[in-house]
């Protein structure tokens, strides 16, 4: 997957988890948690949502990773450069 | 005796709040059932496949996010819609209302099992690996679930939780806020119960290996308590929440009362985990009437638990001829023939459908009845269509369980 496909990714997930939200104008380099409504239990469904779709286990010391858009993307994009995007 | 009770210690029902597979609130359900229309429809769950439901309609997002809805239960929707709508009837100013000093009391059959079920049916797709197993399965399944999810959505700091009595649990609920109340552990009381039951397939595979589970081909005919052709229970959720009051409060405020809880009791079997007891249900019944200090032919509707089991149909009947003898001054109706069985609701819905007789002195009918069963043949059973009575004063409301667990409400016109 490509930075671009997993920031799409992780956009979707976004949507599931937080989907009163108004995802559109999401500063990328801003924390998920300082521009939306999310608490931890949202949290762990953006780590549990990875899991599931890609089989991959974040470990708990890497969670800090997840805190922005351009964080995340920067952390799993070579975690998941050799995974298809999902169809 | 409750009675005899002073004001302060007189409890009464002030709002209702309910949602039913055939109405959204009380004026919807009692038009349906006074107009003998039924909730039953056809309903696929998976594992038992094309099966009957009684499911409701209600708008989930008239008082939470999806966000919220992603994150609860069923049975927390269903009591969250019914708890703001009680509020909104009872006319009471919420704002002006003290969060800590309401109380949130709901009955419930059971909980956890369609969360249960749901997580379960998600890790089979992961070959049950157990490392996506959600972490909202705990708050979804704690047996308080439904009541807490009330406390978050309307910022209820008082006491809450549910109280599990089978299909008890409607009137155990009322039961348990009224007694609350009384201790002064509140000042307002959301009470009733709730089901969120045909989200589980257990419950339909349960009936089914038990050899109670309805069957027919017209939905709405498949609920028929006391007819010989009956065959078993058509599950259903729904809720219905009451406001409870001391009478010293409501009228102060010059509350809309739409009855006084002047008796109640729950006694146990003590006899088997499935099978009725019919001495325990008349001695629940006498009870209760003992402590409103009224006599049985006092009574002017009784809402009986039949759910169109035979054994469980008779045995009621037996319980009933025990407590009212040849009476027919007392009228006889079952809701379960319009709307099928509502577990944890049950008893509530059906309480909260009669109220109404108290103002257009009507008893609603019981539906479905065909080729009425000699043995449940009350003098007082009302069937075909509604019957006016020419004053309502007292309701006698049955809801009993599994396990043995009987529960009896009595309700006076105030």
């Amino acid at each position: 997957m490509t930075a671009e496909e997993i920031r799409e990714e992780v956009l979707d997930i976004l949507e599931n988890i937080a989907p009163d939200e108004d995802l559109t104008n999401m500063d990328d380099s801003v924390n998920f948690r300082e521009q939306l409504e999310l608490d931890s239990m949202d949290f762990l469904d953006i780590v549990m949502e990875l899991r599931k779709r890609h089989r991959i286990q974040i470990p708990e010391d890497d969670y800090l990773n997840l805190a922005s858009m351009d964080s995340t993307v920067t952390y799993l994009t070579p975690i998941l450069k050799d995974v298809e995007k999902a169809k | 005796m409750i009675r005899s009770a002073e004001d302060y210690q007189r409890i009464v029902i002030t709002g209702v709040g309910l949602t039913a597979p055939n109405g959204d609130n009380l004026a919807e359900f009692r038009a349906a059932l006074l107009e003998g229309k039924s909730g039953v429809n056809n309903y696929h769950i998976r594992y038992v496949g094309d099966t009957l439901a009684g499911e409701c309609h209600f708008d989930e997002l008239l008082y939470q996010k999806r966000k919220e809805l992603r994150r609860g239960t069923r049975a927390g929707s269903v009591s969250i819609y019914c708890a703001n709508q009680a509020v909104s009837d009872s006319g009471i100013e919420w704002s002006k209302i003290d969060p800590e000093r309401v109380g949130v009391y709901i009955g419930v059959t059971e909980h956890g099992n369609v969360e249960t079920e749901n997580e379960i049916n998600e890790i089979k797709a992961f070959d049950y690996d157990t490392k996506v197993w959600s972490h909202h399965h705990n708050p979804r399944t704690v047996a308080n679930n439904p009541a807490g999810e009330v406390t978050l959505n309307m910022g209820i700091t008082g006491p809450h939780y549910t109280i599990g009595a089978a299909c008890a649990a409607g009137n155990a609920g009322l039961i348990q806020g009224a007694q609350m109340l009384q201790l002064g552990e509140c000042d307002l009381a959301i009470t009733g119960g709730v089901s969120e039951s045909i989200r589980t397939f257990g419950i339909f595979a349960g009936f089914a290996s038990q050899g109670a589970l309805a069957e027919h081909e017209d939905p709405t005919r498949a609920s028929r308590p006391f007819d010989l052709n009956r065959n078993g229970i058509v599950v259903a959720e729904g809720g219905s929440l009451f406001i409870l009051e001391r009478y010293s409060d409501a009228k102060r405020r010059g509350a809309n009362i739409y009855g006084e809880l002047v008796g109640h009791a729950m006694t146990s079997d003590a006899s088997d985990f499935v099978l009725p007891n019919p001495e325990q249900q008349a001695r629940c019944m006498k009870l209760a009437l003992d402590r409103a200090s009224i006599n049985a032919d006092q009574i002017d509707i009784v809402s009986t638990h039949a759910t169109a089991t035979t054994s469980g149909d008779i045995q009621e009947c037996v319980a009933l001829r025990n407590v009212f003898g040849d009476s027919t001054n007392t009228l006889i109706n079952n809701t379960k023939s319009f709307i099928g069985h509502a577990m944890g609701a049950a008893g509530s819905l059906e309480l909260a459908g009669n109220l109404p007789a108290f103002e257009d002195g009507l008893c609603h009918h019981t539906i479905n009845v065909d080729d009425l069963d000699p043995e449940c043949a009350l003098p007082g059973l009302v069937l075909g269509e509604p019957r006016s009575k020419k004053e309502v004063t007292y309701i006698l409301n049955n809801s009993f369980g599994m396990l043995g667990i009987n529960s009896v409400v009595i309700i006076k016109k105030v």
